[in-house]
């Protein structure tokens, strides 16, 4: 199949999911990017695991603290209203359900809101970090992806193949060709596609069926 | 009142501990950041072996709990994510040493609890995942938990930023991380500091560890705080 979105589209479309007011913790790798696409005039404050509320830029060179760091280890900053406190405190925040929403990656997603994420058997196994407790206690899970894995086969299935992170906590999914919510009851509905992309085409690398209801929406990625 | 806990270095910390072979120690620390380096120095140069090692991150080979690592003197470690570590892999391959993974929130509030007399706790946390084998399960108001150990620690390893003579710390941005809990979990608590002040010079309202925990107290030097990922913006913007 031709290709979808591109990692800064789906970055993009992720951030439409901010609402103003809200506190996020956003996972490593692509849903970093996504402070990057916070709309003007929103308020959101960005939780780091490590222990801060209100994670700043990037630092100039010559600016960074080795004190001051987010949970991917890179050097950050602080904001007006920025506050330090500890691992436990971090996850008594996370765990108690104060994170409005959090948005992660995957390696598997499955029609019943199972998450894998941080094991394949037989490979090297580097650790879950915070991705367990985070998926566990945020108010809403959002998953950043690429629908298909590097041989084509789906990533978004009947049943997770791996050891899972979570059980049924992924409440949406935005890959590189749609954006797909998970029910409790019915699995997965879809709920846009990638511009130029049908149902069909969607469902097709899809490895659970997509349920419809109302009209499908086309992704904005811009 | 107030007792004075300093010490003259590390060295004397670690014997003042009685450190031995076999002993679990609680190290601070969020990749780099935070980590009591003055003490695992002082460890290396003692040679302890066969530790269990609580810290959410193994180091790297060359710099933090890693240097213990390239002397084998760890046996197991109790970790959240133990990264890129080309040594670590090594050592876990060949079955030298030994890793139990845990949620970084789990690990926290293990952390937590062995140190306020709690032995163990339900959480949401790693239900239905591989680490919830072999733990009891419980439903609470219609949804799963998982029942789990607290830890505490032979010895702990702590860094703050400043600390007065009797052991009141207070920690600097994000390199508080899991200071404050492991400081209440272990037999004998070891804190270093940028800068020991008297008592009576930190402001009352902000000391985040209070004295009770630490047993002694070091003014820390030559810190290399080394920084693992250099990331910056851009002038312009």
């Amino acid at each position: 199949m031709r290709s979808g979105l591109s990692k800064e589209q789906i970055v993009r479309r992720a951030a439409r999911e901010l609402q103003n007011g809200f506190y996020v913790n956003l996972g490593i790798g692509i849903p970093t990017l996504v402070a990057n696409e916070i709309p003007a005039g929103m308020d959101i404050v960005l939780q780091s695991e490590n222990g801060l509320l209100g994670i700043g830029p990037f630092p100039f060179e010559g600016d960074e603290d080795p004190d001051l760091i987010n949970a991917g280890k890179q050097t950050i900053t602080t904001l007006p209203g920025s506050v330090f406190f500890s691992s436990a405190d971090s996850f008594a925040m996370i765990r108690g359900g104060h994170v409005d929403l959090t948005i992660l990656g995957a390696m598997e997603v499955d029609r019943h809101g199972n998450l894998a994420n941080w094991m394949i058997p037989g490979k090297m196994v580097k650790g879950m970090g915070g991705a367990m407790d985070l998926v566990a206690g945020a108010k809403r899970v959002i998953v950043t992806m690429q629908h298909c894995a590097k041989d084509g086969t789906p990533k978004l299935l009947d049943q997770c193949t791996l050891p899972l992170t979570g059980q049924r906590v992924v409440h949406r999914v935005i890959s590189d060709y749609a954006v797909v919510d998970i029910d409790p009851e019915r699995g997965f509905v879809l709920r846009e596609t990638a511009p130029g992309f049908t149902q069909a085409e969607v469902q097709e690398i899809t490895g659970a069926p997509l349920h419809v209801e109302g009209a499908v929406g086309v992704m904005a990625v811009d | 009142m107030a007792f004075d806990k300093t010490i003259a270095d590390a060295d004397a910390a670690l014997e003042a501990a009685g450190i031995r072979d076999g002993m679990t120690i609680l190290m601070g620390g969020f990749g780099l950041c935070g980590i009591p380096e003055n003490l695992i120095a002082a460890l290396k140069r003692r040679g302890t072996k066969d530790l269990t090692v609580v810290s959410n991150n193994a180091g790297v080979a060359d710099f933090g709990i890693g240097v213990l690592l390239v002397t084998r003197q760890v046996r197991k470690m109790i970790s959240s994510y133990v990264g890129e570590n080309a040594v670590f892999e090594k050592q876990l391959l060949s079955g030298e040493l030994e890793v139990e993974l845990t949620p970084q929130g789990t690990l926290a509030e293990k952390l937590r609890a062995g140190g306020a007399g709690i032995p163990a706790f339900y959480t949401p946390t790693g239900v239905g995942t591989p680490i919830a084998e072999g733990k009891e399960t419980r439903v609470f108001d219609s949804r799963p938990y998982l029942l789990e150990r607290a830890i505490r620690g032979d010895v702990a390893f702590i860094k703050a930023h400043r600390g007065d003579r009797s052991g009141n710390l207070v920690y600097r941005r994000t390199a508080r991380n899991f200071n404050p809990m492991m400081a209440t979990a272990a037999d004998f608590v070891i804190a270093e500091v940028e800068e020991l002040v008297a008592v009576g010079a930190l402001d009352a309202e902000s000391v985040v560890t209070p004295s009770i925990y630490i047993d002694r107290i070091l003014q820390g030097g030559g810190y290399e705080k080394r920084i693992e990922q250099r990331t910056n913006r851009p002038k312009s913007s």
